[in-house]
């Protein structure tokens, strides 16, 4: 009995003592600080995506972050889904030389591109992204929101992050400092300049708003179900939710002489 | 009956003939329609049908997913991508497997802590239990290796770690590390037998489902009680008392399922499996999927690697000898106070080991880990066979219909030996 009274007592100052002690523990040398809620409409329970923004941070991704991320993932095809025309996307994908064949003869050839051709990556393979990038990697951004914690939010805040490194820290050769990047310590040279992309009809191009339009169209990228797995969740729950009250009625009728 | 039919008592002709020669029909009536089930079962009860539901959702989606995943280093990831955009409804089918299997371990865990709350694991069901612990490591082994086939960055680190924990086996670790990887890391031979592993197991989970059922035919169901029935008044056919009762619980687990799959899909994954596979770049934290955290917290509370892959395997074997562990002859904690306050305890700490394993390996994780270790196995070892003991439990009810109908069921007079009581029309 008195091991099993040791044993009690041990679990119970356990149990009080982790409810009073997490925040201390939450503190990790690893981690950046947690990327603040940029209030994306996607992001909440049934939000869909801004489509005009997303239109937006494509035409970013095209002029800015594309010259060294790919997207390996996407079609030109997929950006009907974002609303432009088929005409549109027509014209988009032809504006890229795409390297196709062999042909008849065995040559690689140049093209224009086709809607359903991948989006051309901006370099031939990783060693010569590497290269081109004082070694560092930039990552391929098709499901980049899936793959960092935050999501969306971490990308926003990894755009607008850039600071002067503080007091007593110093910043690697080549690297930049950025308040939300892991590490703080960041090889990608600030990608957003105010004013650097000129939106069609004037929308605002401060590096803040070209940050979210550009998180917007990666949040899209990486989950273009979204807004199709809501809805249909939607239905399934309802579907449920009135199925399970038929089946509860049922369940009472059939036991109700039964206890 | 050699050489005759089968005495069949269905009265369509067609049916009839087929039950004649095979009586499935037969079978399928005594076994799911008219079986006797005690009639105090809690909604606790579901979950047994819930794990045979989840394990046929796996695998149809599991199947349709194999038809469009390529098992090849330089293609899986790019495969699974390609389901989620180009194959109609592919996010639905993959996002229902993934989740599928978290619903799978917690509707498990749930039914293993039903089965270790009320007793269902002591005599005369030890080897239904035992069959159980064999299908609940298979699913553990299936699990980790599904989780290998999409090669992101934790499926590749994650298989890298815990294949290494076999190189801790004295004289033949490194032989079976070897032959678990195909070569001399994880690459693609390790890939493609994980994924042939993976699509072979599932069919030898639902054989040994068909024995545990079989097994729990034999016995017959444990209930709240945990008292035998003790004649027709103390149960009620399967069908349609148990059939309704199990449909209201699919229809609660489909909608938890629903929420996660429609709203949260990736919530109970990591981000960093969405990073195709590196062998060049360790994640800064390699943590498995949140169904292992408290086996993976016990294997990091040891220092020594071969006795923490021991404590570790160990923290599961003892399962196999629990109806031996716990010696008390009463089967539901409601009859036993302290082992009910204890094992509610010991639930916080499975909670607390998992909570653990999700947090680096460095202080103040690793003491908590290795206090709740202690915990952990201080139950089973010291805490059950004292309780059984030394612990006086309350007085058990005369049966289960008295328990449950009160002053109705004595009405009905005393009942001498109870297989002698008359069948009761409905209650």
């Amino acid at each position: 009995m008195r091991k099993i009274q040791a044993l009690l007592l041990v679990a119970g100052l356990l149990g009080g003592g982790l409810s009073g002690a997490a925040p201390a523990f939450a503190a990790d040398d690893h981690a950046a600080p947690q990327a603040p809620d940029a209030g994306f409409s996607f992001n909440r329970i049934f939000g869909t995506f801004d489509r005009a923004s997303a239109q937006r941070g494509f035409q970013v991704y095209k002029e800015v972050c594309s010259s060294c991320h790919s997207m390996r993932q996407m079609y030109y095809r997929n950006l009907t889904d974002l609303g432009l025309s088929p005409d549109q996307v027509r014209n988009i994908a032809a504006s890229f030389q795409i390297t196709d064949g062999p042909n008849d003869e065995g040559a690689m050839f140049e093209r224009a591109g086709r809607v359903s051709d991948h989006f051309r990556r901006p370099f031939a393979n990783d060693n010569a992204a590497r290269a081109a990038n004082g070694g560092a990697f930039p990552p391929d951004l098709s499901v980049i929101t899936k793959a960092r914690e935050g999501g969306a939010n971490y990308i926003h805040a990894l755009l607008t992050g850039y600071r002067e490194p503080p007091a007593g820290v110093t910043v690697m050769e080549g690297m930049h400092y950025n308040a939300y990047f892991p590490g703080h310590q960041i090889a990608m040279a600030p990608p957003l300049n105010d004013g650097q992309v000129e939106f069609a009809g004037g929308a605002p191009n401060t590096v803040e708003a070209m940050a979210r339009d550009v998180s917007t169209f990666l949040a899209w990228a990486a989950e273009p179900e979204l807004e199709a797995r809501r809805a249909l969740g939607v239905k399934i729950l309802i579907f449920l939710g009135i199925l399970g009250v038929l089946a509860y009625l049922t369940k009472r009728k059939i036991w109700a002489d039964a206890h | 009956m050699a050489g005759g039919l089968h005495d069949s008592q269905i009265a369509n002709p067609v049916i009839r003939w087929i039950d004649q020669r095979l009586p499935v029909f037969t079978m399928m009536q005594k076994e799911y329609g008219v079986f006797p089930t005690p009639r105090n079962f809690n909604y606790f009860w579901n979950f047994g049908a819930l794990a045979m539901i989840n394990l046929v959702i796996m695998i149809v989606t599991g199947i349709v997913l194999a038809m469009h995943y390529t098992p090849h280093v330089t293609m899986a990831f790019d495969s699974v991508e390609r389901i989620m955009r180009d194959v109609n409804f592919g996010w639905l089918i993959r996002y229902a497997h993934a989740n599928g299997a978290s619903m799978f371990f917690i509707v498990v865990y749930i039914h293993i802590w039903r089965g270790m709350y009320y007793g269902s694991f002591k005599a005369p069901r030890e080897l239904l239990w035992m069959l159980g612990v064999v299908i609940f490591l298979l699913m553990m082994a299936t699990a980790f290796m599904g989780y290998v086939l999409p090669w992101g960055q934790m499926s590749f680190w994650g298989a890298t770690v815990i294949t290494n924990l076999f190189s801790a086996i004295p004289l033949v670790g490194d032989t079976i590390v070897t032959y678990l990887w195909g070569g001399f890391s994880v690459d693609n031979p390790t890939l493609n037998r994980f994924f042939s592993l993976h699509y072979l197991l599932p069919f030898v989970i639902t054989g040994v489902v068909f024995l545990h059922i079989a097994a729990l035919h034999i016995t017959g169901s444990n209930n709240p009680l945990g008292i035998e029935p003790k004649g027709p008044q103390d149960t009620l056919p399967f069908h349609p008392y148990y059939t309704i009762k199990d449909s209201v619980g699919i229809v609660v687990y489909l909608m938890v399922f629903a929420v996660l799959v429609f709203f949260a899909p990736n919530y109970l994954g990591h981000p960093d499996n969405y990073i195709p596979a590196n062998p060049m770049v360790t994640p800064a934290h390699i943590v498995p999927e949140w169904y292992f955290l408290p086996f993976y917290a016990i294997l990091r509370a040891v220092p020594d690697k071969l006795g923490g892959v021991l404590l570790m395997g160990g923290s599961i074997v003892l399962l196999f000898v629990l109806p031996w562990l716990d010696t008390s002859k009463v089967r539901s904690l409601r009859f036993r106070p302290i082992s009910r306050v204890l094992f509610l305890l010991w639930t916080i700490n499975f909670f607390v080991l998992m909570w653990c394993g999700a947090k680096p390996a460095e202080q103040p994780y690793v003491l908590i880990s290795q206090i709740s270790t202690m915990i952990y196995f201080g139950y089973f070892l010291v805490a059950l066979p004292l309780l059984g003991r030394f612990e006086r439990p309350l007085p058990l009810p005369e049966s289960i219909a008295v328990a449950v109908l009160g002053p109705k069921a004595l009405g009905a007079g005393p009942l001498p030996g109870g297989v002698t009581a008359k069948p009761m029309e409905k209650a």
